[in-house]
Parts: C-alpha cells; structure tokens; sequence
C-alpha cells in the first residue's frame, strides 16, 4: 500500500518537474540560425571553393602537380616570338598561353595544397562555400580565359611556328651538308 | 440559436445546415491553429524555431500543407479492402465532429440541448475506435493492425477510468445536461467544480482534494482515449511507422489529423466543463456590469474556446515531455492506478455530497 501510494505520488511529481524544464525552454532563445538569411561568420583560414585570378598565371603546373587527387588540369601553348602575354602583378614575364585550366571540384579534397606551391599567388580559396549543382559536370570550373577558338588558334600558331623552325633547321642544315 | 435561426428563416433545413456548419467552422479553424500551435510549441520547447518562411513566424504554413495534401495522389494499396480503407477517415472525423452537437459553445450557441449530453458524448466517441480498428484492419499491413489493435485496447481500457469520472460528476452534479453543468459553475471561479462547486462551507474545502484527483484521472485518460502522447501507442512512429494510418495519404491522412485535432478539443471542451466551469467566465461578465445582454454569449464563447485551448496547450506541453509509454505500462497505468483511485473517489465524493 505504502509502495502504491509512492508510486503514485512519484508519477506526478516526475511529470511535473519534467513539464518544469519544459516550460522553461519554451521561453529560452532557440539555437536556431536560419541559415540563408543569417549566416555564421567563417573562421579565418577555412578551406572553400578555388579560386584562379587566371590574370596573373604563369601556366606552371605546380599547383596540378601538388594535388594528391589530380583535380586541376592544365594545358599550355608556348607563345611564339613577337607574342606579348604581358607581365604578371609581381612582375614576372609570362611566357605561355594558358589555354586549359579546368578545376573538378567534385574531386577536390579541399586540402589547399595547390596554393602553397604557386610562385604568383594567383590560385586561391575564397570563402564561398555554397555551389552545390544538380550535375556533376557542372562542378568543373572553367578558368582559362580563352575561347576555344583563340587557344586552337594560339595552338595552330605555335606549331606553325615549330614547323617554321624546323623548316629553318633542316635548310640550315641542308646548306651546311 | 436554432430556435433563433428557425424563427428568422421559419425554414428548419436552413436552420440546421447553419447550426451544424458553425462547429465545424470552428473546428476546421481551430485545427489550422493547433497544426501551427503544436509546431511552434514543440519547436521552442526543443529551443528551435519552427516553421519561420511562410508568413509571420510561419502561420501559413498550415495553410500551405493543407494545399500541399490536397494535391497529392490518393494511393490505396494492392491488396486493401478500398470500400472499408475509405469509410475509415470519414468515420473517425464523424466520430469526433459528432461529440460537438452536444457541447455548449456558450449559452446561446448548443448545437443539441438534450438532457444526455455527457452519456451521448462518452458513447459517440467510442465511433472513433470503430473508424481506428476499420483503418488497421482495411489497410492490409502488419504495423496498421498492430496499431489499431493497440488503439482499440487502449481506448476501450481508458474508456473506464472515464466514464468512472464522468459518473462521480453526475452523481455530484446530479445532472447529465452539459448546460446545466456549466450553468451550476456561474459567477466566480470559486464556484467551478474543481473548487467543490457552488457549496459553502465545509463541504466545499472536503470536496475540493477529490475534485482535484477527479480532474487529473479525468484529464489522464481523456488524452489516452485521443491518442496523445504519452499514450501515443497506436501511432508510435518509432515502432510501427504509423500505426493504423501507415497506409494513408493526401487528404485521407488529413482526415485522420483532422480528427485528432478536432478530438482534443472536444475532450478539452469536456474536462472544462465537467471542472472548469464549461463557458463560464472566471468573473463575472462585461455584459452584466454594462447592462448590454447581447454580449455575454460572445463573452462565454471566448471563455469557453480559451479554457479548450489551454488544456489543448497542456496535451502538447505534455506531448514534447513525456516519452512514450509502453503497452503494458499503459495497462498498468489504466487498471492499477486510475480506475482504483477513480472508485475511491466516487465513493468519497458520494459519501461528501451525502452530509
């Protein structure tokens, strides 16, 4: 009886103190960040999408060499003589036309290692983090500036030229013999 | 208000159809409230925000869902029993429309003023375990079945704690009108039930412990015979994906919601009136000390609804407490614990109202 009773008399009081800790949290601030509207500010050095200023490249392939999932792929075209590239924003002279360089970001394992390697600072990771895509392939970024028209076109040049040289070579070398 | 109605129209048809239409205006109403309400209570209670985008702080978004439900396909399964699987909704929203005909609204506003309407209530609600059983059974799956079984057990079992109450505020009251039991409760809140009721003396202050013990066996399983949480058996998400309604979609699931809602507030609208003074209001009225009689059934309709709606508040803050308990912990709860304090009670009461 005496147990009946206890039972009884814990069942309520359990209840209650639950119900207390209840209504407590119905008046304490949510947790919630509604997350389009109102976004969390990123820490410092947080590792985002890529980003290429394709401006000050030289077309070196170290960062495509230091990345451990071969994300980036670049393609050069040496510029012919008489060509100007122009000057990269520390000076350098660039020497070779960019004509791929193409970023999957649905392979980058986010490490940032291509940044560290890169004599020019030019690739990056920005702290936009928001890209997802309804295809895959949409996740390869395009970076390179050129048309495609252009880099066939800085390509034809370039092995015309070859083929100059060697025409030039071998017509040397003819009047030499 | 039918009478009022008859004498504007002198047509009894049109006089009806309005009378009956007005509960379900409330329902349906209340129902897009409490669908919001029950979101945003259990969100700020987890210290969430609920449903924020659709309209202020998401109170569209009932709206929204309702729209939503009523666009989606209606899939019955293969091997269901269509004719049973589709009656059952509409029985359950019968079942719980038909417990308002008899619930004052306010004094001028009573669908039905029989001299039964506590017994008829009781008895009308048990429909509800007919449409559940119906909707387990129909939908040809295991957890359905298990579900309505389980509604079925644990209804009919609270079905007596209940009616042990509702027989101890008869005895009390001596009546079985809900009009005249709301009507007993007048004036001031002293004079509600749970207060001993219109007494004086001490018979007031013996009653006023029972009273209090009858309110919370009453409260107790009023909710288990909705099906709210912690006696959420039949539905048990984390067991029986949905219990008796697994199957159903669209509109036909809205039903069922429909009807849980509307069954929440008519047991509120029960308990309020059998211990809280039905629609009356705790002091006094406006209308009485401003002379303008008009105004008091507004006023007792205001009451009424709120008083509903706290205790409907109470069902969801208990909701978002307590877990579930388990089928024979219900048992337990029901058999063991209710029912023999609910015979106590009568007893004590009985003896009280005697001296």
């Amino acid at each position: 009886m005496k147990k009946y009773l206890q039972n009884t008399w814990q069942a309520i009081y359990t209840v209650l103190v639950g119900m207390k800790v209840t209504f407590k949290h119905l008046f304490t601030r949510a947790v919630t960040i509604q997350y389009p509207d109102v976004k969390i500010p990123l820490p410092e050095r947080v590792r985002n999408r890529l980003y290429v200023n394709i401006d000050d490249c030289i077309g070196c392939d170290q960062c495509s060499r230091a990345c451990p999932v071969n994300c980036i792929e670049i393609e050069t075209v040496k510029a012919v003589p008489g060509e100007d590239l122009g000057m990269t924003s520390n000076g350098k002279k660039k020497a070779l036309w960019v004509t791929k360089f193409n970023i999957d970001f649905a392979k980058c394992c986010y490490c940032q290692l291509c940044v560290f390697p890169c004599p020019t600072n030019c690739i990056y990771m920005t702290d936009i983090y928001e890209f997802s895509e309804y295809d895959r392939r949409n996740l390869v970024y395009k970076f390179s500036n050129l048309t495609e028209e252009e880099a066939a076109e800085k390509k034809a040049n370039y092995e015309k030229f070859l083929a100059e040289k060697e025409a030039q070579k071998a017509a040397a070398s003819k009047t030499q013999q | 208000m039918y009478q009022l109605l008859y004498n504007i129209t002198g047509n009894v048809i049109i006089s009806t159809i309005v009378v009956a239409l007005i509960p379900l205006t409330v329902i349906l109403i209340y129902a897009l409230f409490a669908i919001w309400l029950e979101r945003k209570v259990s969100a700020h209670m987890q210290d969430r925000l609920g449903p924020m985008r659709t309209g202020w702080h998401g109170w569209l978004q009932t709206i929204a869902d309702m729209l939503k439900m009523i666009q989606k396909e209606d899939t019955i399964a293969a091997d269901a029993d269509k004719k049973l699987f589709n009656v059952a909704p509409v029985l359950v929203f019968t079942g719980s429309f038909a417990a308002y005909a008899a619930i004052p609204f306010s004094s001028a506003l009573i669908g039905s003023e029989i001299e039964v309407g506590l017994f008829y209530i009781i008895a009308i609600s048990s429909l509800v375990v007919a449409g559940i059983l119906m909707a387990g059974w129909a939908s040809n799956n295991k957890y359905s079945l298990l579900g309505a079984m389980r509604s079925a057990a644990q209804i009919v079992s609270y079905e007596i704690p209940t009616a042990l109450i509702v027989l101890t505020m008869a005895m009390y009251t001596g009546t079985l009108s809900l009009t005249k039991i709301s009507e007993m409760q007048t004036a001031y809140f002293w004079n509600w039930n749970i207060f001993g009721g219109p007494e004086f003396g001490i018979t007031k202050f013996l009653l006023i412990p029972f009273m209090i013990v009858a309110a919370i066996i009453m409260f107790i399983s009023t909710l288990a015979e909705v099906n709210r949480t912690p006696f959420d058996i039949p539905e048990a998400e984390s067991e029986l994906v949905a219990g008796y309604f697994t199957e159903y979609s669209g509109m036909k699931w809205g039903m069922f919601m429909l009807a849980e809602y509307a069954n929440m507030l008519a047991v509120s609208a029960v308990v309020s009136i059998l211990f809280f003074g039905g629609y009356q209001s705790p002091f006094g009225y406006i209308g009485n000390t401003l002379n303008i009689q008009w105004l008091i059934p507004f006023e007792q309709t205001f009451w009424f609804l709120s008083k509903g709606l706290i205790l409907v508040f109470v069902q969801m803050w208990l909701r978002w407490t307590l877990p579930r308990l388990r089928v024979d912990q219900l048992m337990t709860v029901c058999w063991k614990y209710l029912i023999p304090y609910a015979v106590v009670n009568l007893i004590v009461v009985g003896i009280i109202s005697l001296i």
